[in-house]
């Protein structure tokens, strides 16, 4: 009995594996518009490797809270090469009030320059992937797939595999950007279900301070599938923080992956705040390359109804004297799941390392589901290396006390949840986006429409 | 103003009050005393609605109208204040918002406008001179990281805000040097008036020397076995409750 089951998913499994093979050989074949021909071998490996590996199952371990075969078994198309373009009223409710500079807007996977705002900024290249590969060819064969290893992950192999189209963002030595980019990613979500691979590559010199914002919507209900990787560079002593906001429908998938490579003295801010979607992977794989590095990982994610948020960390102290703290605050309703995955990896050399980990949990149903794992693997002798995680109810004693002062239940609630995200919330400094998120936040609380003018 | 009748309250299946009456007119301080586990704090929890306690027998009568049949929010609306004996700690909730949350929450109610920022600010500034508050402690979430006087003197700010009709103070006095006794002793008397009543719930005289009760009540496991005037607490003072419930034992076999 169990066997044919087995064996009949795996049969699935392996449908959905040959279509990409498939799809691949027709991109291959149709050389799409942007293949520069010096990526090909590394989409080849990619695929290869995709092609050995296949999707994870529940029995890898790195996978073994998130069953992805809903993703495997769905037949995903790339969206038409030449659609009608989107007006731009379209993107308007996406936009962030205050947020005045660099915009680059992606529809279902492909840079759409009509909605996009690529400005002047002095130090500052920003572009689509599609139009670097040609025009920054000599700075991308350098960086491009050099950080994110398609080895770690098969979602990976699969984007590069696949790669296209994303954001270029290159930042020249001693720039200070004032406003932040805003990366959006719009899938149109219409018909028959898509998928898209964005790759991102952000490339920051010497003291640099930059902020980045990459931004994930939906415009319709359909079925689709986000798979982006983004790799990360921050050169010495450099300041940079970095969003990830994912707010698509609720029936996409989303896989994303953050891989952060910080030279000596950089420090990082990286936050990722997961609102929408149905089956969500947020990856993270920042590495502390050179010594003295400090990053910070912030998240929040708030799965309700049928909800599923996996977060798995995977920081790397590769040299001596870095600090890296995660923080990872999640509240859960209806029948969600969540998970948390921190692993901590502290390489022989980097003594001194700091690192932290704490992720905190609120169930707000019984049937609300959370998975908390840390993993440390600690290979140098002299390091401070702390975890915990926490998993509770909302303080009723608490609500109690607000509504014995004249707050209703309903607000009261309200109340704790969102101070309980705002913590995580503060830790944006980035004032136009933390103040679109505070409000994204409280709208996507139960009864958080009562929390008016709250600060 | 206030009608308890033979109240009894059970928690956990234990039976803590039984069978409790008090009567309390506008204009009026009484003043509950009694040994601790008495069931002092259950009775201020039971007339704030706190969830957990039982009501198994008796009624409340708050201006006529069934408080037991009143949610939480809806006593306070209607007047009825508890100063904690423990205040809650709630971190990322800034006290002044939730102040201002509350006392509009209150107003709308009575379908008054609600209060804003600048006018709410000139009440908050009037009140914290009166309480001798630190700002500091209006800019923090709300009693996160207080001392317990800070708690203490804290509710009774609240208190002087939300302005209600019956308040009634948990133990205001643990944790009070004498001077921030003073202070808030003051800031209760500042509330007396011929319409609004005032319980004090405490362990001590101390308390009573600075808000002086019409009456004294002593409550020993779950029933008020002594009533009187203000020379009741000076007399508990100074012989204790085991005094108290000694004679009340002997009446009690007396009376079988
Ligand atoms: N949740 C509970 N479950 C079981 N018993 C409880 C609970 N809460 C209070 N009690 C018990 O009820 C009794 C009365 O408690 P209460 O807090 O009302 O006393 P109190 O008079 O306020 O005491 P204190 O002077 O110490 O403040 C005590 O014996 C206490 O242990
Ligand atoms: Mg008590």
């Amino acid at each position: 009995m169990t066997t044919t089951l087995v064996s009949a998913s795996q049969t699935r499994a392996a449908a959905g594996l040959a279509r990409y093979l498939q799809r691949f050989a027709e991109a291959e074949r149709a050389g799409t518009a942007t293949s520069a021909a010096w990526l090909m071998p590394l989409r080849r490996a990619a695929m290869d490797r995709f092609a050995a590996v296949g999707f994870p199952t529940t029995r890898d371990e790195d996978w073994r809270f998130t069953n992805v075969s809903p993703i495997a078994q769905t037949e995903f198309r790339a969206a038409p090469t030449a659609p009608a373009p989107l007006p731009a009223e379209a993107i308007a409710p996406f936009l962030f009030p205050g947020l005045e500079g660099v915009r680059l807007v992606f529809v279902d996977g492909r840079f759409a320059p009509h909605l996009s705002s690529t400005g002047a900024a002095a130090g500052l290249v920003v572009r689509s992937l599609a139009e670097a590969l040609t025009a920054e060819r000599s700075v991308l064969q350098l960086h491009l797939g050099r950080y994110a290893e398609p080895q770690h992950d098969p979602f990976c192999a699969l984007n590069t595999a696949f790669l296209e189209d994303g954001a270029y963002v290159s930042i020249s030595a001693g720039t200070l950007l004032e406003d932040p980019i805003h990366l959006l990613y719009v899938s149109t979500a219409a018909g028959a279900p898509t998928m898209a691979h964005p790759r991102n590559l952000i490339l920051t010199g010497e003291n640099c301070q930059a902020a980045i914002l990459e931004d994930y919507v939906s415009l319709g209900e359909g079925v689709h599938f986000t798979n982006s990787v983004t790799e990360l560079v921050v050169g010495d002593n450099g300041v940079v923080s970095h969003y990830h906001l994912e707010r698509e429908n609720r029936q996409a998938f989303h896989i994303s992956r953050l891989r952060s490579e910080q030279a000596r003295s950089s420090t990082l801010t990286s936050h990722s705040v997961l609102l929408g979607g149905a089956l969500v992977r947020r990856n993270m794989h920042p590495i502390l390359a050179g010594e003295g590095g400090e990053c910070l990982i912030n998240g929040l994610f708030m799965p309700r109804g049928r909800q599923h948020m996996d977060n798995f960390m995977r920081v790397e102290h590769a040299s001596p004297h870095c600090d890296s703290r995660q923080v990872f605050k999640g509240i859960l309703d209806g029948q969600a799941h969540g998970v948390f995955h921190g692993r901590i990896i502290v390489h022989k050399d980097a003594q001194k390392t700091d690192a932290k980990q704490t992720n905190m949990n609120l169930l707000l149903s019984e049937e609300a589901q959370i998975d908390s794992k840390p993993q440390l693997e600690i290979y140098a002798d002299d390091v401070k290396c702390t975890h915990g995680a926490t998993i509770g109810q909302i303080n009723e004693d608490a609500v109690f006390y607000l509504r014995s002062r004249g707050l209703s239940a309903a607000v009261a609630r309200a109340l704790l949840l969102f101070a309980f995200a705002g913590e995580s919330l503060k830790r944006m400094k980035v004032a136009p986006v933390r103040r679109r998120l505070e409000q994204l936040v409280s709208e996507w609380l139960p009864q958080g429409n009562l929390l008016e003018g709250m600060d | 103003m206030l009608e308890i009748r033979n109240l009894h309250v059970t928690v956990n299946n234990r039976k803590i009050l039984k069978g409790v009456n008090l009567s309390v007119k506008p204009g009026e301080v009484h003043s509950i005393m009694g040994p601790n586990g008495s069931g002092k704090s259950t009775l201020a929890h039971v007339l704030a609605g706190r969830d957990g306690y039982a009501v198994t027998e008796g009624t409340i009568l708050y201006r006529g109208k069934d408080l037991l049949a009143m949610a939480p929010e809806e006593r306070a609306c209607e007047g009825v204040f508890l100063a904690f004996q423990y205040p809650v700690e709630i971190p990322g909730i800034n006290g002044t918002y939730f102040l201002k949350a509350a006392l509009n929450a209150i107003r709308k109610y009575h379908g008054q406008e609600e209060l804003d920022a600048m006018d709410f600010l000139a009440l908050v500034k009037q009140k914290m001179k009166l309480l001798d508050v630190d700002d500091r402690l209006l800019n923090r979430s709300v009693n996160e990281g207080f001392s317990g006087g800070e708690k203490k003197r804290n509710e009774i700010f609240q208190m002087a805000i939300l302005q209600p009709s019956l308040a009634v103070l948990d133990e205001t006095d643990s944790g009070l040097d004498i001077d921030a006794l003073k202070v808030v002793a003051g800031g209760v008397n500042a509330l007396r008036s011929p319409d609004r009543a005032i319980v004090v719930v405490t362990h001590y005289q101390r308390l009573l020397n600075y808000i002086v009760p019409d009456f004294v009540h002593v409550l020993v496991d779950g029933r008020i076995v002594k009533s009187g005037g203000k020379e009741l607490a000076l007399e508990l003072e100074s012989q204790g409750y085991a005094a108290v419930e000694a004679e009340c034992r002997a009446l009690a076999a007396a009376s079988i």
